[in-house]
């Protein structure tokens, strides 16, 4: 039993739990991690990130990730799970509309493609001049949108972004939520039908409360996913985008540290990311209870 | 356990029998909505994707001169050049040795782990469990700076050794998590049997609680492989030496140079070699996938 558990787990706490502890004490050093001294500063490194207006903006834009990301990517998914699993003609039986199992195979492929490579791919759509989005734009007939930079203007750097990591994540959810919606006992949605429900309200009223274990979950994935958010941002604006609009702390982690090596810095930033994670779980599992969702369903 | 994989197939939530037909003409206008609704998400999944299979046949100039026109010819050279010009053959290499050690070793260590925790009752194991779960939420952030100085004391920063060691340490939680449901689940008497006969704890694991696990190591196998081929934070920063980059890393560093030295052809054709390997093994075991995926909500 010693060897079965003892010596792997004794691997996974020096390499991931003593790292996050070692973090933490860092957080409260000046460490530039080339020198041997590590001076204590207390909280001087806190105090230091309250009024760095970089870090700020890019913990601003991090938590407009953590609030955006989730909500559509739920939306869309269960949205999409209902049309594949109820959405079907209302004649005969309760079924889900023709040529699901094709949709649900495509629909999986992002989860598939390395998130760098979906970057990537999106940073060349998104081109001004030769990507797919203004070629298609301008193909029918939106010429204000020849050489629009998406990425490269304030206005929607931003919200270009989110709709890549939502086009890389819906479909994986949505084959989840099809499984688990799948689980219903299907009598309910014959019952309801019966009682004159119609998909909406079935979707509603029994498939969502009937899947909300595996929702609350999939929203903590999805939350501790937008928060970290660094192999997109990297790929598809690595400097913080225009006027750092997509600049996030990740990425702000990453430069303090290995760039400029700040590492006691930087780990006071991973200590408030760690710290807003929490936070983020804690609501979530919260507002859940309050909600009355139950069972231990896990994505 | 087969029976959801099964399940995870089939769409309709409830048999098919012949009931009466209601369906009049609202119905059907829903009916083709959703259905187009559907399409739609199809083709925004498969347009980037077909586009950049497209695009990776064409010259630079055919790219930028009209983002749909078809190539000239097909400049298979493209794939040459990403091959060896860009080092994506070397690259490719790296990931594969990388990820295969890294699979070989998570599954090693997280099965025995899983095994007992799972079966063995021991003063602190409830403990131990909730430290395997802390591991999958707190951020990897925090964690990358004090791991790259640890990988450095130990001589293995820079080194492909030291990258399997870390993937392994970070894909540890999740697939202990998984599996621990698998191993708990399984008879307790055939483990008895085992030992009665006089096989040791090493044997009873091996030959005979192992095989009887085989669904659920193929489902978190299939998982681990997806997520080790498409990690990214670690290589970056733990694997600098750019002879030892992996495949995700060389496409980052291929597309920040591409700016400048603009082969996009070759870019492209470095994002189809680093989709398609993952994309068969998803097509060859999408149905025990996706069954996986749907394991994992129903449980």
């Amino acid at each position: 039993m010693v060897v079965f558990l003892g010596l792997p787990f004794a691997f996974y706490v020096v390499m991931v739990l003593y790292p996050f502890t070692q973090a933490t004490y860092y957080s409260l050093t000046a460490w530039t991690g080339f020198s041997a001294e590590q001076p204590f500063v207390g909280l001087g490194n806190y105090a230091r990130l309250a009024g760095d207006a970089r870090f700020l903006t890019a913990l601003g834009n991090s938590l407009t990730l953590l609030v955006v990301v989730p909500a559509l990517v739920m939306v869309a998914s269960f949205a999409l799970a209902c049309l594949l699993t109820f959405g079907g003609s209302t004649a005969g039986s309760v079924k889900g509309l023709r040529g699901t199992a094709f949709y649900r195979v495509v629909s999986f492929f992002p989860y598939v493609v390395p998130a760098i490579v979906i970057g990537i791919i999106w940073a060349q759509v998104y081109d001004p001049s030769g990507g797919l989005l203004n070629g298609v734009l301008t193909g029918v007939g939106l010429d204000r949108f020849t050489d629009f930079p998406w990425l490269g203007d304030v206005d929607t750097a931003m919200a270009a972004t989110i709709a890549v990591i939502v086009w890389a994540f819906v479909g994986f959810y949505m084959v989840l939520f099809v499984a688990s919606i799948q689980g219903i006992d299907p009598e309910l949605f014959e019952a309801a039908r019966l009682d004159g429900a119609g998909r909406v309200r079935s979707a509603l009223s029994i498939a969502l409360p009937g899947i909300a274990g595996s929702v609350r979950t999939a929203y903590v994935y999805m939350g501790i996913l937008a928060l970290d958010a660094f192999v997109y941002l990297q790929a598809l604006n690595p400097n913080g985008g225009p006027d750092s609009s997509t600049l996030v702390v990740t990425q702000q982690i990453f430069s303090t540290a290995f760039s400029q090596g700040q590492f006691g810095l930087a780990c006071a930033m991973g200590v408030v990311l760690a710290v807003v994670t929490l936070l983020f779980v804690g609501a979530v599992f919260g507002v859940a209870r309050l909600l009355g969702v139950r069972g231990g369903a896990r994505a | 356990m087969s029976a959801v994989a099964d399940r995870g197939a089939r769409t309709d939530v409830a048999p098919r029998t012949d009931g009466r037909r209601s369906g009049g003409r609202a119905d059907k206008v829903v009916g083709g909505a959703s259905q187009a609704v559907l399409v739609v998400w199809t083709v925004l999944v498969l347009a980037p994707l077909l586009w950049t299979l497209m695009s990776s046949f064409k010259t630079t100039q055919e790219i930028f001169a009209s983002p749909f026109a078809l190539p000239s010819s097909l400049h298979v050279e493209n794939y040459v050049n990403a091959w060896t010009l860009a080092g994506i053959g070397r690259y490719f290499l790296n990931s594969v040795l990388v990820v295969a050690g890294a699979l070989a070793l998570t599954m090693l260590l997280g099965s025995m782990s899983a095994y007992v925790l799972a079966r063995f009752a021991f003063p602190g194991r409830g403990a131990v469990r909730t430290l395997v779960v802390a591991g999958l939420t707190f951020p990897v952030f925090l964690a990358v700076v004090p791991l790259f100085f640890i990988l450095q004391q130990a001589s293995l920063l820079n080194t492909l050794p030291g990258l399997v060691l870390a993937y392994t340490a970070y894909a540890y939680p999740f697939t202990v998590f998984f599996l621990l449901s698998f191993f708990e689940d399984l008879p307790g008497e055939v483990a008895e049997a085992a030992s009665i006969d006089g096989a040791s704890e090493w044997r009873t694991f091996f030959q005979v609680m192992l095989p009887m696990a085989r669904p659920g190591m193929a489902a978190v196998a299939i998982l681990n492989f997806v997520g080790l081929w498409n990690q990214f934070l670690l290589p970056v920063v733990l694997n600098s030496d750019q002879e030892n980059y992996v495949l995700t890393q060389g496409m980052a560093s291929f597309a920040s140079q591409a700016g400048y030295s603009v082969d996009f052809g070759a870019l492209f054709a470095g994002a189809v070699t680093t989709i398609v390997p993952v994309l068969v093994v998803y097509l060859v075991f999408q149905r025990r996938l996706q069954g996986s995926v749907a394991q994992g909500s129903v449980k």
